[in-house]
């Protein structure tokens, strides 16, 4: 509200703009088509020097309410986005990537084929540097629906295989690798291009390995996880990990894969197993490695309650302490965490919580708390008072094993 | 044009019309005595009026169209605006004599047509009146004050819309880029000293006319109704014949992209006054519509503030003599007179009462509202007395509303029409295939929001607030009575209130800065503001306008303490 009375195009377009920003951030689906309507006409102004012109908002915010208006079908979104599409030359190859995304989370995989299929054969003018990286994109998700018309029909075959006489199996396997071949040749393309990929590396793997090639596929993957030029991304060492655990690669390798996840997420699901294997090795680094990944997993919120996690460090921490080696490790990992683990895992309240929703919880925390702050500590007492209360036997024998070990957290706080 | 007698002089068929109205033969320049009466006031397309020895006026080659001259254009615009004026209830003098003859003498000062040498390009023109004495002989003042007195003249008012210009040699200097034949010509800069017509000079003439007749419509409403869309502006060109064809230059020229402003409307109405050589405007009197009594009345009645207020308004205006004729009236080409914008003058005129009754200085009128609460209490006999708060309440509300409204028109305004403008022949599919689009956009999302499309304009209305005695809820403060806040001394009412405050100790130089006061909102109290917000609603103007009046009104009223005392002071004891 203000005391303008004067107006002119330019501003009574962005004022009406405003009034859809508002009306789309409230949700307010109705309202926002409404003003829309009033500012379509700004484009039929022939020039435009703002940097976001009137047709690429109309057609982003169009795209939006159509999408959430409950009266929006498939239909009329259609006919919109064809009219997007005459708009902007330059935005032809775009738009069309926002129609097959909308065709397929209605679930119309043929009619989104169709698009792409006809986006792709699209040229206008001279190949611009833009235009040839929309096409390899929409290329990529053609190579995609490729992939998924091979895997269904790789289905029917394992299914039906053998019930179905040999001229059936013969076409649907032809089919199936002619859509192996127009899938491979575009998925390969469009992971060569840094990116985030995942879902299309994971794709072109699995095709791979069907057909057998192993040493393409892990090199696709090597290049993906290792690749600077590709930005950091967990899943591809996740994915390198797990076709190395498939193929029975060597534990050097795994562990060298899932080194790098840690790294970069040391909360990831994975470093559960990747403690178990470290604990296993025969290395010493390894050990100790594995100590220190299974210390920073639980620095998170999100593991607190994880009883895998728990025992796997209790499992550790006891072995240390009964070899009475490298007690210095824990004092290591002990040392930044000292002031603050005690009030983010092992406070009376959560003692009673774990004890109360998951006892075999409650019986690792007690154990790596009985070590490392000694017997005294709140959520020893409680745990292992309750255990025996209600006299189950390895609550007493964890607490005769920390009676036992009590001056241990004496040498580990230091 | 019906006139085939053969001229008594040199016997041929070769007429002309005089500015006078009379015939006259070309060929010897003789005047006759016959005059001309015209009913007739369509535009007509220059293909019929002195022709004979011309010839058609020449199509242009593919698309149907014909000449035409920028000056046609505005014609028709001023004719189809002086149409809706009377539409709306403006007397039909204002179309057929008023309106009509400033835009001819417009014509021939500028030197577009009736004139010797019109400014059209080709050097070849041939003068359509050479130099006969019979035709200048006259002055040309009193030729148009003859034209423009309301009197009953010999039937020598033309409405006819024709052009006498030049020859048809003018075509082949016709130019690609724009439809009409001198558009190019118009946008040169050597035209200022003419006095370039313009869209917004359209308005200008129309509310010259409407001061001219002293029509109940000050220029505030003028501009309301056109953006209201009750008088054609935006868009106008639509109206064209379809033979007028609009491209390239014409644009620039007839295509708005904003509101009229007006200031800008004004102040060139004020230059086109002198540039026309008008006289003194018919005096505007106490019984005149404009004159800051009768507006005064009217914009009270819509503030929704007690009819009492008008004795004290009246007396402000007499007071500082701005209720004179003299005053009020406009003498084009007097540099030294300030030039009175009556609507704003009211305006501040209310403005400037409810600071001498209620201070507005953000506490006192909020005191004085409780006493006179007080007082009610006590009042049984006569109408409930005026209290400030709840005058407040109820405007404030009102104003919120109506504002949101208002700017949720804003953005909703639309600017394009069905009839689409292109620069150029090869640009036209592409603004078709756009212009579908857009429609077919419209209609899909118009859909989806699920409303109507707003077809019918409100119906026009002088009064844009309306209150009613016979509310009950007690939202009409037209008839209480101020005595609440008056008291009487030595038999007289006077206002409880003894103090005032000066919105600005000196008046800026004008010639400087261009106004005589300037207007931030930080700097003065939220109830002025209030009332300032009030009135530049009902006004469609900036609030510093109405501020800028409100000081001048001050320095008059309080003219004598200024002059006495050289020291700063700011609130003065009355």
């Amino acid at each position: 509200s203000s005391c303008e009375h004067k107006l002119n195009f330019k501003k009574s377009k962005e004022v009406c703009l405003s009034y859809i920003q508002d009306a789309m951030l409230q949700k307010q689906w109705k309202r926002a088509a409404e003003f829309l309507t009033f500012y379509v006409e700004s484009l039929e102004k022939d020039f435009s020097r703002q940097d976001v012109n009137p047709s690429e908002m109309i057609w982003r915010i169009g795209a939006e309410i159509l999408w959430h208006h409950s009266h929006g079908s498939v239909k009329e979104f259609n006919s919109f986005i064809e009219q997007m599409k005459i708009l902007s030359v330059k935005r032809y190859l775009k738009v069309c990537l926002e129609h097959v995304f909308h065709l397929l989370c209605h679930g119309l995989i043929d009619e989104a084929y169709q698009t792409l299929s006809l986006a792709e054969s699209w040229r206008f003018g001279e190949q611009t540097a833009v235009q040839d990286k929309e096409i390899k994109l929409i290329q990529a998700y053609r190579g995609l629906l490729d992939y998924y018309s091979w895997s269904k029909k790789k289905n029917i075959l394992l299914e039906y295989g053998e019930c179905q006489d040999g001229f059936d199996d013969l076409s649907v396997e032809q089919e199936m690798h002619s859509c192996f071949r127009k899938a491979a040749v575009n998925l390969k393309e469009i992971i060569k291009v840094p990116g985030v990929w995942d879902l299309f590396v994971k794709c072109y793997v699995d095709l791979l390995e069907f057909y057998g090639a192993h040493n393409e596929a892990r090199q696709v993957l090597n290049e993906y996880a290792y690749n600077s030029k590709f930005p950091a991304n967990p899943n591809a060492h996740v994915y390198l990990y797990e076709f190395l655990k498939r193929h029975g690669e060597s534990k050097k390798s795994l562990i060298s894969a899932l080194k790098i996840l840690h790294d970069i997420v040391p909360s990831h699901e994975l470093m559960i197993d990747f403690n178990t294997m470290l604990q296993k090795s025969k290395k010493r680094k390894n050990r100790r490695l594995g100590l220190e990944v299974i210390f920073a997993a639980l620095d998170y919120a999100g593991w607190k309650e994880n009883v895998k996690a728990w025992s796997c460090l209790a499992r550790q921490v006891k072995q240390i302490v009964i070899s009475e080696k490298h007690l210095d490790w824990i004092k290591q990992e002990w040392n930044s965490r000292k002031d603050w683990w005690p009030a983010f895992h092992f406070s009376r309240y959560l003692a009673k919580r774990n004890w109360q929703k998951n006892e075999s919880l409650s019986y690792e925390k007690a154990l790596v708390a009985g070590i490392l702050l000694g017997k005294e500590c709140k959520y020893f007492k409680y745990v292992s008072h309750q255990g025996c209360k209600a006299q189950m036997k390895r609550f007493r024998v964890l607490k005769k094993f920390v009676n036992k070990h009590s001056l241990v957290y004496l040498r580990i706080s230091g | 044009r019906d006139f085939n007698e053969c001229c008594a002089q040199c016997s041929e068929v070769n007429w002309g019309l005089t500015d006078g109205g009379r015939f006259y033969c070309r060929s010897c320049h003789n005047v006759t005595e016959r005059t001309r009466e015209v009913v007739n006031t369509d535009f007509i397309l220059n293909t019929r009026i002195q022709t004979i020895s011309k010839g058609l006026r020449k199509q242009k080659k593919n698309d149907g169209g014909c000449e035409w001259y920028v000056c046609e254009g505005f014609q028709l615009i001023l004719k189809k605006q002086a149409e809706a004026l009377e539409a709306l209830g403006v007397c039909p003098q204002m179309k057929d004599e008023i309106l009509c003859n400033f835009w001819r003498c417009y014509l021939q000062k500028s030197q577009q047509a009736y004139c010797n040498r019109p400014a059209v390009e080709t050097a070849k023109a041939l003068p359509v009146w050479d130099s006969s004495t019979d035709v200048e002989s006259e002055p040309e003042r009193s030729s148009l004050l003859h034209l423009l007195s309301l009197s009953e003249s010999e039937g020598d008012l033309q409405t006819d819309c024709s052009f006498a210009s030049s020859t048809s040699k003018v075509s082949e200097s016709t130019s690609v880029c724009s439809g009409s034949v001198d558009g190019h010509l118009y946008l040169m800069k050597n035209q200022k000293e003419k006095l370039r017509m313009t869209m917004p000079m359209t308005l200008s003439f129309c509310y010259m006319a409407l001061l001219w007749l002293r029509e109940p419509m000050t220029l505030s409403d003028l501009l309301r109704f056109v953006v209201e869309g009750h008088i054609p502006y935006l868009n106008v060109f639509q109206h064209f014949p379809e033979k007028m064809k609009l491209c390239g230059l014409d644009l620039k020229i007839f295509c708005v992209e904003s509101w009229p402003v007006y200031e800008e409307v004004y102040n060139k109405m004020l230059e086109l006054a002198a540039f026309l050589d008008l006289p003194r405007f018919p005096d505007i009197t106490d019984s005149c519509f404009l004159h800051p009594d009768m507006l005064c009345m009217k914009y009270l009645m819509e503030a929704n503030l007690p009819d009492e207020l008008h004795n004290w308004t009246c007396r402000v205006v007499k007071k500082i003599c701005i209720g004179d004729a003299d005053f009020l009236t406009l003498v084009p080409g007097n540099k030294s007179k300030r030039k009175v914008k009556y609507d704003v003058l009211a305006a501040a005129v209310i403005v400037v009462v409810l600071k001498l009754l209620f201070l507005l200085d953000d506490h006192y009128e909020w005191l004085l509202s409780d006493f006179a609460e007080e007082r009610n209490k006590n009042n049984k006999e006569g109408g409930p007395y005026f209290e400030f708060k709840k005058w407040y309440t109820v405007i404030k509300c009102c104003l919120d509303v109506e504002q949101k409204r208002l700017d949720e028109e804003r953005a909703k305004y639309l600017w394009r029409c069905e009839k689409p403008l292109f620069y150029s022949a090869k640009k036209k599919s592409r603004v078709l295939k756009r212009r579908q689009m857009v429609v077919n956009l419209q209609n899909q999302f118009g859909k989806l929001s699920g409303s109507v499309q707003p077809a019918e304009k409100p119906n026009p209305s002088s009064f844009q607030l309306s209150w009613s005695e016979e509310n009950t809820d007690g939202s009409c403060f037209h008839g209480q009575s101020l005595k609440g806040i008056l008291q009487e001394k030595c038999g007289v009412l006077t206002a409880v209130n003894p103090d005032y405050w000066l919105c600005t100790v000196k008046l800026c130089t004008e010639k400087l800065c261009g106004h005589l006061a300037h207007y931030r909102e930080v700097d003065f109290p939220q109830s002025y503001h209030f009332v300032l917000r009030l009135f530049s609603f009902l006004l469609r103007i900036q609030p510093s306008y109405i501020h800028e009046e409100v000081c001048v009104i001050e320095h008059k009223l309080f003219n004598k303490k200024l002059c006495k005392k050289p020291k700063y002071s700011t609130v003065l004891r009355k």
